[in-house]
């Protein structure tokens, strides 16, 4: 992967920080308004729970190929304390702390591949692709 | 950034600028609680037209912000949520159940005096 943007997530203004990357890199791809708010409401789902569960983190963002389909990736990863159920911690309403429940089974909603992968004491990490839409 | 909160006659409007910290929300929900009290407001509108994202925290703190408000006497409506945004919280999941919407602070004006009508 190149180009990929780095953002490390230890306060919430880097939240922000990265949903503007992402905005910028979405952009870039010709991502249409709607799937670039899209785009940035992943990331900060993704980034609060690094935030909220595992302290600080890292996000990597950038374009993606797959053939001819172009994407961004999105990949929020933690050395936290890891999910020990992720079927639970996928369903919605399911929350550990004060929150809907809605971050994870949400932001699989809103792309195309979404993987998560979670180890208790060593950390989480996701990743999430979303393709240009193709106009035929 | 700190949310302006400006009043006119009997309510209160806050008008939330783009990309709010936590911080920031959470001081402005103090801050509409303590002055729905002092100025004895009816109802508060928040215009969140500048908002590029309502993610899942963002929807918890207008929700506990409404229910504070209703519990101090006063209705809140959501105003401006942009359609980009409305699509994707409904994908997410989030909603804002019992709380009043309108589309812009005009309606949303028009909304609260319609129900403060009603009430005499
Ligand atoms: N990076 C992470 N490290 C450790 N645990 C996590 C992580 N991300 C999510 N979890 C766990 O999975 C649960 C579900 O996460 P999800 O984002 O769906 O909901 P939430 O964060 O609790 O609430 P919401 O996102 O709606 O505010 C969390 O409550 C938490 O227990
Ligand atoms: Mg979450």
């Amino acid at each position: 992967m190149a180009n990929e943007t780095f953002v490390t997530i230890a306060s919430v203004s880097d939240i922000i920080t990265a949903r503007e990357h992402g905005r910028n890199i979405g952009k870039a791809l010709g991502f249409s308004s709607t799937d670039l708010t899209i785009i940035a409401t992943i990331i900060s789902e993704v980034a609060r729970n690094i935030l909220l569960y595992a302290k600080t983190g890292e996000m990597i963002l950038g374009p993606t190929k797959n053939g001819t389909r172009e994407g961004i990736i999105i990949i929020a990863k933690d050395k936290g304390p890891g999910i020990p159920d992720i079927t639970l911690a996928m369903h919605d309403g399911y929350s550990t702390g004060k929150g809907l429940g809605l971050g994870l089974p949400g932001v699989r909603r809103l792309t195309d591949e979404f993987e998560i992968i979670s180890e208790v004491g060593k950390g989480t990490t996701v990743t999430v692709r979303k393709w240009v839409m193709q106009n035929e | 950034m700190e949310v302006p909160i400006l009043k006119q006659g009997d309510y209160l409007i806050a008008t939330i600028q783009a990309a709010l910290t936590d911080a920031d929300l959470l001081k402005l929900h103090y801050a509409l609680v303590e002055k729905v009290g002092k100025q004895r407001s009816k109802g508060v509108i928040i215009d969140v037209t500048a908002l590029d994202v309502l993610d899942s925290f963002a929807t918890r703190t207008l929700r506990s912000l409404a229910h504070m408000v209703r519990l101090r006497g006063a209705t809140t409506v959501i105003c401006g949520i942009q359609p980009e945004v409305a699509f994707t919280m409904v994908q997410l999941g989030l909603t804002l159940e019992g709380i009043s919407t309108a589309l812009d602070l005009e309606e949303g004006l028009a909304l609260l005096m319609l129900s403060k009508r009603r009430e005499v």
